[in-house]
């Protein structure tokens, strides 16, 4: 075998090809995950069983099925309705429906963690439903739900390595090929969790230095 | 202007009004006083519907108060409401507080409402503090800023439910002499207090409640100084001689 500075620099290129991808499915599926994850928490707070009884039964149907599955689901079953996605698209679809639901009741603790008090005031100058989530509840709400927000965050990343089943070309996926390829398990496997430390351990810190900001601005 | 004609209200089986009738007239001062737990609270939130009630009627210059109709909105900008415990909005200055119902929900001229809101918190005694967030502020200047920001709705009416009551001692005062302010230019006040002689002296009328009943309902002399009932009688004695 070459030396080990000559294979690092050989398997670098194609796992950091891998990187890029997982951040690009990870960024994308948090972009949706949230918006959805918005939306079942707005609807979950909206006061009308209409809107919050079937946001808390697709949440909780969801959440009862395992990740791999409802990407196997998407990426195998979809298909056969006439749904073809990339193996891409079934898994940004994948982990942002999942995590919609973990974000979304991130949120919604938010939004009940919110002071009742500042409802009631909310109302008393005459805000309609809409306009006192908008600019009193949420902005309160989102404050709150940061930390945890910040964890659903690093997990879906973690996650995204979930993504490889349906052969998405992320970085587990990459170091997988280049393990079997290569046989040499050691220096992939360890190449890739490097990597992926390399973003959970600046996104953890930065976490945290968000949160302190926002604790001393209140 | 504010008329309450035989209102009931329950929380499940649990009767807290029992038949409430009374009136505020325009520029009148009412303080409302009662033991804890007598209903003080409920009637007042009534009032603007934060709690519906059951039956009889509530209405501000001949409208009636249901807090399930469309128009409970509109009633609410002509009816403020000062909270025990303020209620600021914390992720917004004093000022924005105090602009927030005008802009948002009135949709006045962001400029015309900074001067007058500047000018709210000026005469609460708070030119210094305009752009300091709540958590920054003492308990009474948290709540005079909530005083500014029902002021700069222009209502027709405040509704004050024991505005001192969170306060440290050394802070009723500074609360008290801007209600007294407001009392000397004849805004309607609905004003729930413990603060006895501070009623002597700016109520018009006063009200007391009785496990959810009117137990007597007169000028703040008759009330505070000759009262015949004697549930009033016990009750000014426990208040003004606590033991
Ligand atoms: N949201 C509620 N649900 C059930 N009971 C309530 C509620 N709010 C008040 N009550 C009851 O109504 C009665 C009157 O309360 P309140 O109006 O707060 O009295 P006060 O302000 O005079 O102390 C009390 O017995 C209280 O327990
Ligand atoms: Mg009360």
């Amino acid at each position: 075998m070459s030396p080990l500075s000559e294979r690092i620099q050989e398997y670098l290129p194609l796992l950091v090809t891998g990187l890029w991808q997982t951040v690009a499915v990870t960024l994308i599926s948090l972009v949706l995950a949230s918006a959805l994850g918005l939306m079942w928490a707005l609807m979950r707070s909206s006061g009308s069983r209409w809107m919050s009884l079937p946001a808390r039964y697709i949440v909780e149907f969801l959440r009862g099925i395992p990740i791999l599955v409802v990407l196997f689901y998407i990426y195998f079953v979809m298909p056969e309705v006439g749904l073809d996605l990339t193996a891409f698209q079934a898994g940004v679809m994948g982990l942002a429906l999942t995590y919609s639901c973990y974000i979304g009741e991130t949120f919604r603790g938010g939004i009940e963690a919110v002071d009742r008090g500042q409802i009631e005031a909310a109302k008393s100058i005459g805000m309609k439903h809409g306009k006192m989530m908008r600019r009193i509840v949420l902005p309160q709400a989102f404050r709150i739900a940061l930390p945890p927000y910040g964890n659903n965050m690093v997990m879906l990343l973690k996650d995204s390595s979930q993504v490889s089943v349906i052969s998405v070309a992320e970085l587990t996926m990459q170091g997988k090929m280049l393990a079997s390829s290569t046989f040499d398990n050691m220096t992939v496997f360890t190449m890739v969790a490097a990597l992926y430390l390399c973003l959970t351990i600046p996104l953890n810190f930065l976490m945290r230095r968000v949160e302190l900001k926002m604790g001393a601005a209140t | 202007m504010i008329r309450f004609e035989n209102v009931h209200k329950s929380f499940g089986k649990h009767e807290v009004l029992k038949g409430i009738d009374a009136e505020v007239d325009k520029g009148q001062v009412v303080c409302l006083i009662g033991a804890s737990g007598s209903g003080k609270s409920t009637l007042l939130r009534c009032v603007n519907g934060l709690e519906d009630y059951q039956s009889g009627r509530i209405s501000i210059e001949g409208e009636t108060i249901d807090a399930h109709a469309a128009s409970i909105h509109a009633i609410r900008t002509r009816v403020a409401m000062v909270f025990q415990r303020f209620n600021l909005f914390p992720h917004m200055t004093a000022l924005q507080n105090v602009m927030e119902g005008p802009v948002h929900v009135l949709g006045e001229d962001r400029r015309e409402v900074r001067a007058r809101a500047e000018d709210h918190l000026r005469r609460v005694g708070l030119a210094e503090k305009m752009d300091f967030y709540p958590s920054a502020l003492s308990g009474g200047q948290q709540q005079r800023v909530a005083i500014a920001r029902a002021l700069a709705m222009r209502p027709d009416a405040i509704l004050l439910d024991e505005p001192t009551s969170a306060l440290d001692p050394e802070m009723v005062g500074e609360v008290l002499a801007v209600l007294r302010d407001l009392a000397q230019e004849h805004m309607t006040m609905l004003i729930v207090t413990h603060e006895i002689q501070f009623a002597r002296e700016v109520a018009d009328g006063v009200i007391f409640l009785d496990q959810g009943r009117i137990a007597e309902h007169g000028s703040a002399e008759e009330v505070l100084t000759r009262p015949q009932n004697p549930r009033t009688q016990e009750f000014l004695r426990r208040v003004t001689h606590p033991i």
